[in-house]
Formats: C-alpha cells, sequence, structure tokens
C-alpha cells in the first residue's frame, strides 16, 4: 500500500485499489413514519496519510456514513448496502466478529463527546489499556506502560500520575486527548473523527486540530473528520465531501471546493458565515429554509426548496429531475451535482461578488 | 514594550452618565460547601470576579470568551436571574444589584433575556401564544389590539406564520425555536436583551437566519444588546464593542475594528489565531499562536494576572501584580487591555508560539 497520496481523479477513473474506497453506501432505516434514507449513494475514496472532510448540516447523513466505516450498524435494523473496500477488504458484508478484530486496530474513532465515549468507572489508563490488550497478547503491565507513553504523547502532564485518573478528573480537552491516545494506541491505518472538536474551546480545539495532524504524519494514517465547521476543514483536510439529504453534492480537494464551489449550497454555507477580516456592514446571506426530513426528501434535487438559483434552469427541470454529479471543467476531480451550466454559475458568482 | 497608563477616572471607553446599563465591580462567587448535615463552605467559584463595563442606549456589547469565563453569569447577573456577590448593576438610572423580586419585575421590562437553548427555555406544555403573552399579561400590560393579535405580529416579526399561534414547541425546528424565544423577550418592547449564546445551537445556515433577524430588530427598534458567544465571528458581525473575558474578569474591551485587528492582549492574540477560517489562503497569512492546557479552576484562579500560567511573556511581575484594565500605550482611546506587558498592536507575527508540549515533537512510538 502506498503512503504516497495519489493524483489520480478519485471518481473519474478508479486508481488502482485505493486505501479506502466507499461505493455507493446506502444505510436505511425502517421507522414507523417511513423509511429514513440517512445516507444514500455515497461513494469516495482515500489514500493513506491524507484527511478527508465530510461536510453537512445536522441531518445530513455525515455521522452515520462514519459509523457505517466501523461497520456499528450491524445487529441493527440498519438496512446497509454498497461496498465498503479498506486495505483489500469488504466491510459491509463482513461478519461482526470479523468486524470486531479490525475495529480499534485497523479502523479506530475519536467521538464528539467524550465524557460520554469514555467510561465513568475506569480509570483512562485502564480504559487504553484494554483497547491495546483487545488487539495485542501483552501483559497487564506493559498495557499499562504503553497507556503512559501514549498520554505523554498527546499532551497530557505527568502522565504516570494521569493514568491512574478517572475520565471525570480531566478536563475537556484532556478528555478528548484521550480519546485520542485511545483511538491511536494500536496505530490505525484509518482514523474516524465525528465533531472531535465541537465541545471544545476554539484555543483547545485548535491545539486538537494540531495534534491529530502531527499525529497522522506520524503514523501515516488517512483520517476521515466530520464536522459542520467549514473553517475546521480548511485547517485539517485535503478533501472535502459536502453531504445534503444524505447524498454528495460536492466533492473535490479543499482549495477547489472553497475557493471555486460549484454548488448553491456550497455558496450558501460559505456566505452564510460571518468572518474575521472584512466588511462588517456586509450583510450574511443565510439559506432559507430548513434541512429535509430524510423520509421525504424533495423530488429532483434535494436542495431546490432552499435554492436561489432554480429559476437559472428552464422548465424547472431542478423540482423533476436529479441532478448526477458531474466533474467541473478545468479541474482534476472536482465533482458537483448542480443542473446550473458553467456559464450561469459564472454570471450568478460575478454578481454575487459584485452585489457584495 | 510599552507600559500600561491608567486614565483617571476612567475604566471603560464609554463615559458615565449617559449609559443604559452600568456594571460596576460586579463579582459572582458560588460557595463550594461540604458536609452531610452541618455544611461547611470550604471554598468559592469565582464565576464572576470585579468587572466593570457599560452599555449605551441602542448598543451591542459582545461579550467572547471560553467555557468558564464567567460570560454567561455576568449574562445571568444583569438581569437579576442570579444574584451578584459584590458591585454593582446600575439599569436605566435605576440600581438594580439587590432589588427584591417585586420590585425587580419593573425592571425587566426593559430587561429581556435570549437563552442559549431553544429546546430547554420554552414550557413544552405552553402554546407559542401562551409563550409570548406570559410576559404581557404579567406586567398588566394590554395593548390595544389585544393579546393574541399582539402575539401574532410578534410572530411574523421574527419570521414565523401567525397561525401557528396555537401550536406547541415540539412541532418547531431549533431555528424556529430560538425565534420564539425571541418574539418573548420582544413583547415588552424592552430597551436592553441579553442574549446568550443565542446562535449556539443552531445550524450554520441556519445561525445567519437569527443573526440577520436580530440585527434587524436592533435597528428597527434601538434595542441596546449584551450579546455573549464564543464565536469570535459572530459576535465581530453582531456588536459595535467587544469585551474579551478570562477567567472572571474582562482582559481586554475595544470597539470591533481596534479589537480584530490591533488587540493588545496576549489572551486575544492567542483566541484570534486559534479561529479556523474556511480560507485555504487564510492559514499562510495568520499569527500561530497554540497554548499549552485548558484554562485553570475558578475555585483557585492564579495570583495577579490570570493568564500569566498559559501567557508566554509572563514574569515575576504578572504573579504579584494585577493588571489594570487601562489603556495601553500605543492604543486608541476606549481600548483598554489588562495587561504589564502587551503586544504589538498587530496581528502579524514572524515567529510562530506553540506552548502545548504534544505539538511538533515527533516522538517516535513503536507499536
Amino acid at each position: 500500500m502506498s503512503v504516497q497520496t495519489s493524483p489520480q481523479p478519485a471518481d473519474v477513473t478508479p486508481a488502482p485499489a485505493p486505501f479506502l474506497d466507499v461505493r455507493d453506501l446506502r444505510v436505511h432505516f425502517p421507522t414507523e413514519d417511513g423509511l429514513v434514507k440517512s445516507v444514500d449513494g455515497v461513494s469516495f475514496t482515500l489514500e493513506k496519510g491524507r484527511t478527508l472532510g465530510i461536510v453537512g448540516e445536522s441531518g445530513s447523513g455525515k455521522s452515520v456514513t462514519s459509523l457505517a466505516l466501523l461497520g456499528l450498524h450491524k445487529g441493527t435494523r440498519a438496512q446497509v448496502s454498497g461496498e465498503i473496500w479498506l486495505e483489500g477488504k469488504e466491510l459491509v458484508a463482513l461478519p461482526e466478529t470479523e468486524m470486531r478484530a479490525l475495529r480499534g486496530r485497523t479502523v479506530s474513532m475519536i467521538f464528539q463527546d467524550p465524557l460520554s465515549a469514555l467510561h465513568p468507572f475506569f480509570t483512562v489508563g485502564a480504559q487504553i489499556a484494554e483497547a491495546y490488550r483487545v488487539h495485542h497478547k501483552v501483559s497487564k503491565k506493559e498495557a499499562r506502560d504503553r497507556a503512559v507513553e501514549m498520554l505523554k504523547r498527546v499532551g497530557i502532564p505527568q502522565p504516570e500520575r494521569r493514568v491512574r485518573d478517572y475520565p471525570h478528573q480531566f478536563s475537556g480537552g484532556m478528555r478528548q486527548r484521550a480519546m485520542i491516545a485511545m483511538s491511536l494506541v494500536c496505530d490505525p491505518a484509518l482514523l474516524i473523527a465525528d465533531e472531535p472538536t465541537t465541545a471544545l474551546d476554539v484555543t483547545v480545539q485548535a491545539q486538537i486540530l494540531d495534534l491529530i495532524r502531527d499525529l497522522q504524519e506520524e503514523f501515516g494514517s488517512a483520517v476521515v473528520i466530520i464536522t459542520h465547521d467549514l473553517g475546521v476543514v480548511s485547517d485539517i483536510a485535503d478533501d472535502i465531501l459536502v453531504m445534503y439529504g444524505g447524498r454528495r453534492i460536492e466533492y473535490g480537494t479543499t482549495r477547489d471546493v472553497l475557493k471555486q464551489p460549484q454548488h448553491p449550497y456550497t455558496w450558501g454555507l460559505l456566505q452564510s458565515m460571518p468572518h474575521l477580516t472584512g466588511d462588517v456592514g456586509e450583510r450574511l446571506d443565510p439559506i432559507p429554509g430548513t434541512p429535509p426530513s430524510l423520509i421525504n426528501l424533495p423530488a429532483g434535487c434535494a436542495f431546490h426548496p432552499r435554492c436561489a438559483y432554480k429559476g437559472w434552469v428552464h422548465e424547472g427541470r431542478c423540482t423533476v429531475d436529479r441532478p448526477e454529479l458531474r466533474p467541473v471543467s478545468g479541474t482534476g476531480r472536482h465533482i458537483a451535482a448542480c443542473h446550473l451550466t458553467d456559464e450561469a454559475k459564472h454570471e450568478i458568482r460575478d454578481g454575487v461578488r459584485k452585489g457584495a | 514594550m510599552s507600559t500600561t497608563q491608567s486614565l483617571t477616572g476612567q475604566t471603560t471607553d464609554r463615559p458615565t452618565g449617559e449609559n443604559l446599563l452600568e456594571v460596576r465591580g460586579l463579582q459572582k462567587h458560588f460557595p463550594i460547601r461540604q458536609g452531610i448535615i452541618f455544611q461547611r463552605q470550604i471554598g468559592a467559584v469565582h464565576a464572576v470576579d470585579g468587572i466593570d463595563f457599560s452599555v449605551g442606549p441602542g448598543e451591542s456589547l459582545g461579550l467572547v470568551g471560553e467555557s468558564g469565563c464567567g460570560k454567561s453569569t455576568t449574562g445571568r447577573l444583569i438581569t437579576r436571574l442570579l444574584e451578584p456577590t459584590g458591585g454593582s448593576v446600575v439599569f436605566d438610572g435605576e440600581d438594580i444589584t439587590h432589588q427584591p423580586p417585586a420590585r425587580m419585575r419593573e425592571a425587566r421590562r426593559n430587561l429581556q433575556m435570549i437563552f442559549q437553548d431553544p429546546y430547554s427555555s420554552l414550557n413544552p406544555r405552553h402554546t407559542v401564544g401562551t409563550i409570548i403573552e406570559t410576559p404581557m399579561r404579567l406586567n398588566g400590560i394590554n395593548p390595544p389590539q389585544g393579546h393574541k393579535k399582539r402575539a401574532q405580529e410578534l410572530l411574523e416579526t421574527v419570521g414565523l406564520n401567525p397561525e401557528h399561534y396555537n401550536r406547541y414547541p415540539n412541532e418547531f425546528s431549533g431555528g424556529q425555536r430560538q425565534r420564539i424565544g425571541i418574539a418573548r423577550s420582544l413583547a415588552l418592547r424592552p430597551k436592553l436583551i441579553v442574549a446568550d449564546e443565542p446562535v449556539s445551537a443552531l445550524d450554520v445556515s441556519i445561525q445567519a437566519q437569527v443573526v440577520n433577524l436580530l440585527q434587524d430588530l436592533q435597528r428597527e427598534f434601538g434595542i441596546a444588546f449584551v450579546f455573549i458567544a464564543h464565536d469570535l465571528a459572530v459576535v465581530r458581525h453582531f456588536s459595535e464593542r467587544v469585551a474579551v473575558m478570562y477567567l472572571g474578569k474582562i482582559v481586554e474591551v475595544a470597539d470591533r475594528e481596534s479589537l480584530y485587528t490591533r488587540p493588545r492582549h496576549p489572551y486575544t492574540h492567542a483566541l484570534l489565531s486559534a479561529v479556523p477560517e474556511a480560507d485555504p489562503d487564510a492559514v499562510e497569512r495568520r499569527e500561530r499562536i497554540r497554548l499549552a492546557g485548558d484554562v485553570p479552576s475558578p475555585i483557585d484562579p492564579p495570583s495577579g494576572c490570570r493568564f500569566r500560567t498559559r501567557c508566554w511573556k509572563a514574569q515575576d511581575k504578572c504573579a504579584t501584580e494585577e493588571p489594570p484594565l487601562a489603556r495601553a500605550e500605543g492604543s486608541p482611546s476606549g481600548h483598554l487591555t489588562a495587561c504589564h506587558f502587551p503586544e504589538e498592536p498587530t496581528l502579524a507575527r514572524e515567529e510562530d508560539i506553540v506552548l502545548d508540549p504534544a505539538l511538533g515533537q515527533g516522538l517516535p512510538i513503536e507499536t
């Protein structure tokens, strides 16, 4: 497996066996009210040493995608289909026992809320050591030493002493560090971070993001980071996948997506955020309405009820025809799902810039 | 290195006398008790420890800081949902610091609050109409058009359908609930609204809707705001003046332009440099400061300057002497900084400051 990033366009021509290859992933939950299509046909690839940022609002299916990568929908009523290829192994059809062997060792996860993800009855050290002993035949002493070493690496002061502490004795930032130590203790090849810094303060968030980046360089893992904050992905991710209503609407490198966004929803996200620089008299330009229900997704483009530019596409195609992901001309592997023609997009973007 | 210089009799950037809200030396200490039958006090959480600020009519003051810095407690002290331990709060020419509840009700006509969590701040068993009308009924206000009509007007003002009058909060999304909370706070036509993290529980696209709504209301009705948030970009967008809090103290206060482009306090620099920007080019332009560890406990705050334990410029003087909130040399008037050794008034920096021991060490770990 190559550690170098692949320059191949991800969706246009499939690179020879990428490290992580998710193809047409679907996760549906049957409920009394109907079938909730949380994830509906998501594909992406990721190489070792690279970071993918999955961005979307609540209910866009980003967390459900991450749980599917860990196989955490097994044994629930969720209907998972599609393929997840990790190092040549298919995870969707993998039985739970085999998945358990991978979980924590090859794929591991950093959860959003470390207080509920850590067990309050066991010391932090014991929990990290347990994660290590599940996958390695070592003595308790060795596992404990490994836990101390990991705590030290993630920047917990006095790790020999703190390894005996319980989670409640840690502050929020330290708990998240302990979570990171636990997820990295087996040196996983794929690390999934589900909103790892949402519960943290900005100065601590900056420390944790830098730490994830440092550790990634050191361990060479692939990282999937799930967040609603475009600032965070801009900071840490190489690629961005924007999700809306359980589907991909835009996918490309961080620079392409943030600098040349192609989907009106991505425009909306960027324009609705206030900035630290620039004109303060400028009004924020919010996306009207609210995210759609995943039971009854709007026909055609799921974003059309909130889209200001559907008038630019003639004959109401947006309300009938679901737009396919199309490559953006002049870029390597930037794709977006929108009926707007390139000329229309240019005109709209120019108008927005002038009007601002 | 410049030295701080006190302006006589001026502890905030606004002249006294014409302010809607004046807060002087405000303190709140929450006692910590121990014991089963006989509880004795063994300490106190110094949530807010002597802060001064003022808000003029129609003005918006932003309070920013990380969790545990006392910004929410400050909001609750102003609205007297908490009883201050010390200091004074003068609202609309009246000292409301220790006003009894019956008389406080009168002040609250002009002093309303918007809460952070739109799920727990609305009574689930009351209809939207009841929620909005209750403040009017409690204060004996009878609008000429009647309570119901007025409530429906308010719903329309905040961008909801007047037909939602008879619905219950659970039928609404987070953004819509926050609008209901805003309609309730507007019901009495207040002069000042304390907004405690009004958008932090909402999705990005919805945040902008609510921020725009609050801004429109502020302009239309001339309401003054104390806008409490941890998001520096949102505060910058909404407030003309901004105060940065750290561990129960205001460390820097200035008008928005001055604070965001020429900060003087090291903590303000650290905060600004930590905010991630959704612009790949911004990463290279900005200074990079990574503090070590977390905010110290407010039970036993550090002596002298409270930021000194995480500050890269700390010296002996910082531990012994508390820096006053005053104008630093080179700052415009009205820009006050509580620091013995203020930073240069710029956001450019030659070298990164990385205090976190875990960062950049590249320790190899063998498996």
